[in-house]
């Protein structure tokens, strides 16, 4: 019988190396599968067993995210909890259990649990693991001026709109406010009441309206289709234009904001200076869309703009039909006059516009916008510092000079002079982007300051107003730069 | 012989002793934050335990292999842990029916030390006890159905699966008749075939009647193993299996919940919430442990809120929680005892000089083997999952007994074919 005993004990043995093999399957190949599925709870519960790093604002002081303690049957878990409520809701996000991860917490959330791997790291939280010590996330310092990030919620009143204000020589995010916000502590007990809340407009508080939200640019892009005119050699500030309050568009008449007074002769700066649809009416159809969109390119459009947030809380700016992209093949049957003052069907982020400001302020070259200043240890040692980094060059130097100069004209004597701050040089523009429907206007203001040495590029939209960018926005524009710029502001005492 | 064989069996125990305490320690650490007398003295108990279960043998088999019963400690003591981490009252229970299986272990020991053979004389009876004990669960008002198999006997307080004892009988009486009948079934006539289809009949109405795939797959298995051994026809084996796949087969379209199963295994995914449920999260948590694993005490088996994610954590589904918290380096140890384990049995079996005795070592030893095969296959997907328990870790009053029972029966085979070719 010795034989069949050998031969069935090799069975055995196989039955259980079978299982060896099997297991391996599961916990070496197949195990970042399983990690990636979205029911994986076990995954989901086991992130919260990590202390994650602390947020802070820009100061490296105040703390937008910080760990909540929570001991459940021997284990301890840590939860978030965003001291300054809704302030930051959209640029830092949350991290729940029930909704998982938005904004800087999932884009930067392999700093925040401490798995950014590199050797020493890994050795360090192995040790951790063994010692049974729990593995504690990097501590991320934010871009974001929050006194300014405040003055911009407050600004913006509860109106759905948004702000976003860059430093235009980095590209460092200064301020990144959606209106209406929501309050990150609510999203995991109280979900349905960030639901629940109703405003003036489409209120989707969890949108955020600064990276994603795509809104019409009216005149704030003639500061694009300038920047084609003159970078492209066709037109000088003095080139002249003739404005009879319209345009003629394929036999139709396109009409001035104000038409009860035409300009008549003017040049280049004064049409942008006083906003007259007409003379950029003009130079679009002599341009055509090909250079215009060539330009807008250039500034970052058709692309997410390259700020450190989840993929799908950026939105690129850009023709769009039907919710898409107008794909590059269709752009020459674009109408050349209306995308020349931003009708046509042009949506931009306000990010991006914020972007357009910046490169005008920073000599014509785009800088990325990011979020993130650095990383840093727990013992408090910085890991990581994140350098500018600049995405091209724009325009040329030259041009980027006319239209600061051009862009200044627009506060000190254009449609823009709410915008005014006593002892500082603002240069702006304004736009009122019709959506052909009373009380339905999108108000904007694109600006940068001081135009000498500049520290911020801001821009401002707000939704669903009866009123023009220049009334609306620019009062806002200003309230945002006196608070980055620490000027004490003097229209409220 | 410069260490005798019991002495390599103290030295072995003290080592699982060590091992035990300090899985045990880690446990604690990861629940306490701090070791105290209370984890040293449990490792004390434990070693205890053993070290007297270690004088029993000593006394009645004393040439016996000497490291199954360290095997075997092992096997419990890393059970017993992850048992206490996931439920201390469980762990308690789980305490107190090691004691009672090593009372039980001791008890056959002492009773069967001088000639387990005489059992060969009592076949029928353990034959037909075999039955009755299959059919306990089937009857009304003891009968239980728990987790929709009809498994379990309840008389007053006390729940046990009877099965878990009729495998051992099973054996028991296979090894006698087939000792007796080999040479006839070796010629493999028509006419006698008789018993081998009465033996496929039991095994599907097992399956039928409990709605226990895995047993039927069990004692079927343990059945055409044994039958091999002893006629040495492969093509019975062959019939047997295809009879068996066949039969499955049918029970498959008849019975839905074996059909279920099925479906659960080919992809569990078709039914996340339903039916694959247990496997996902069982995948999901061996799938965490990764090459290191979490660490004793540190795997996540709950939500966030403390509810358990994983259904028969401690009983059917205890290797998912070993391997998250050992990870792939430490479960693959483990897997590797019980390799080590069947080893030392199916050596035991080629030692035995009788027909007898080597019919029963290795239905011992396949039936322990089979049974980690069905259960820990049935996990990591190689086969439909079953609801069995891991023999000597899962959480189990019946299961851990009559393993004792069956380590009993190895060490008496193996003390036997020792003391002969010793002296």
């Amino acid at each position: 019988m010795n034989q069949q005993i050998s031969r069935l004990a090799v069975a055995g043995l196989i039955l259980v190396s079978s299982l060896i093999v099997g297991t391996t399957y599961w916990q070496a190949w197949a195990a970042p599968g399983l990690e990636q599925r979205q029911d994986n709870a076990i995954k989901v519960v086991a992130q919260f067993t990590i202390k994650r790093g602390v947020i802070y604002a820009g100061d490296g002081v105040t703390r937008l995210a910080v760990n909540r303690t929570r001991r459940i049957s021997g284990q301890t878990f840590y939860f978030r909890r965003y001291p300054k409520g809704g302030l930051t809701g959209h640029a830092v996000g949350y991290s729940t259990r029930a909704r998982a991860r938005t904004g800087l917490e999932r884009s930067r959330n392999d700093y925040l649990t401490g798995a950014n791997a590199n050797l020493s790291t890994v050795l360090d939280t192995k040790l951790d693991e063994l010692r049974g010590k729990t593995i504690e996330g990097n501590d991320i310092v934010t871009t974001i001026r929050w006194r300014a990030q405040q003055v911009a919620l407050e600004a913006l009143g509860g109106q759905c709109g948004a702000v976003a204000a860059i430093e235009p020589s980095t590209g460092k995010v200064l301020v990144l406010a959606s209106s209406p916000t929501f309050n990150p502590n609510l999203v995991e007990r109280n979900f349905a009441a960030i639901q629940r809340a109703r405003g003036p407009c489409p209120v989707a508080p969890l949108l955020d309206r600064a990276t994603a939200g795509l809104f019409i640019p009216g005149s704030t892009f003639k500061v694009v289709t300038a920047a084609a005119a003159l970078d492209s050699g066709r037109f000088t500030p003095d080139s002249s234009f003739v404005d009879p309050g319209y345009c003629i568009e394929y036999g139709q008449r396109v009409n001035n904001y104000d038409t009860s007074s035409p300009f008549g002769r003017i040049s280049f700066a004064q049409a942008l200076q006083h906003s007259v649809n007409s003379a950029f009416c003009e130079m679009g159809k002599k341009l055509g869309p090909d250079v215009i969109l060539d330009y807008a390119r250039r500034f970052g459009f058709y692309e997410d703009p390259p700020i450190d947030l989840p993929s799908d809380e950026r939105s690129p700016s850009g023709l769009y039909q039907d919710g898409r992209l107008l794909p590059k093949s269709e752009q020459r049957r674009a109408d050349p006059g209306r995308l020349a003052f931003g009708q046509e069907r042009m949506l931009v982020t306000p990010l991006q516009m914020a972007m357009v400001a910046g490169t005008v302020a920073n000599r014509g070259v785009v800088m990325e916008p990011f979020l993130t200043a650095r990383v840093k240890a727990p013992d408090g040692s910085t890991l990581t510092r994140f350098e500018p980094d600049e995405l091209r060059r724009a325009i040329k130097e030259e041009t980027a000079a006319q239209l600061s100069q051009m862009m200044e004209s627009v506060v000190s004597g254009g449609t823009g002079t709410a915008a005014q701050i006593p002892g500082v040089r603002v240069a702006g523009k304004t736009g009122t982007a019709e959506t052909g429907r009373a009380g339905r206007n999108t108000a904007w203001f694109v600006c940068f300051a001081p135009v000498d040495r500049p520290q911020v590029a801001l821009a401002v939209v707000l939704q669903n107003q009866s009123g023009t960018g220049g009334t609306l926005a620019a009062p806002i524009a200003k309230r945002v730069m006196q608070a980055l710029l620490r000027v004490p502001s003097n229209s409220e005492g | 012989m410069t260490v005798g064989a019991r002495t390599r069996e103290l030295l072995s125990l003290v080592v699982v002793g060590a091992i035990v305490g300090t899985a045990f320690a880690s446990v604690y650490i990861a629940r306490q934050e701090i070791v105290s007398t209370e984890s040293l003295s449990y490792a004390l108990f434990f070693l205890g335990l053993y070290v007297a279960a270690h004088v029993i043998t000593r006394v009645t088999v004393p040439h016996a292999d000497p490291y199954l019963l360290p095997m075997a400690g092992l096997l419990t003591g890393i059970g017993l842990t992850e048992i206490y981490r996931l439920d201390e009252d469980d762990a308690f229970r789980q305490g107190l029916w090691i004691v009672i299986g090593l009372l039980a272990f001791a008890v056959t020991l002492v009773v069967l030390r001088l000639d387990y053979r005489r059992l060969e004389g009592y076949k029928y009876l353990f034959g037909l006890g075999a039955l009755l004990l299959l059919a306990l669960p089937a009857m009304p008002v003891i009968g239980k159905v728990v987790n929709g198999a009809r498994l379990w006997v309840e008389l007053g307080p006390v729940r046990f699966q009877p099965g878990e004892f009729a495998k051992l009988f099973l054996i028991v009486f296979l090894a006698g008749y087939l000792r007796e009948k080999r040479e006839v079934l070796a010629q493999a006539r028509l006419k006698d075939l008789g018993p081998l289809l009465l033996i496929w009949g039991g095994a599907m109405a097992v399956l039928v009647l409990t709605n226990d795939l895995g047993g039927g797959l069990l004692y079927f298995g343990i059945f055409l193993a044994m039958l091999y051994v002893a006629t040495a026809q492969v093509w019975y084996v062959l019939a047997g299996a295809v009879m068996f796949v066949g039969g499955a087969a049918l029970v498959y379209t008849q019975v839905g919940r074996v059909a279920e199963r099925v479906r659960m295994w080919l992809d569990p995914w078709s039914d996340a919430d339903g039916g694959g449920y247990q496997t996902i999260q069982s995948l999901y948590s061996i799938g965490h442990g990764h090459f290191g694993g979490t660490g004793f005490g540190q795997g996540v088996f709950t939500d966030a809120e403390g509810n358990l994610l994983i259904p028969y954590l401690s009983t059917d589904f205890i290797y998912s929680a070993l391997a998250q918290e050992l990870g792939l380096i430490g479960i693959a140890a483990f897997l590797l005892v019980y390799m080590l384990f069947a080893a030392r049995g199916f050596r035991i079996a080629l030692l035995a000089q009788d027909g007898f005795s080597k019919l029963l070592a290795v239905g011992l030893t396949f039936c322990f083997t089979l049974q980690t095969f069905i259960i820990v296959g049935g996990i990591v997907r190689i086969i439909p999952l079953t609801g069995i328990t891991l023999p000597f870790v899962s959480y189990g009053g019946s299961s851990v007994v009559a393993n004792f029972m069956l380590l009993a029966g190895l060490l008496l085979v193996s003390n036997r074919a020792n003391a002969r070719s010793g002296s």
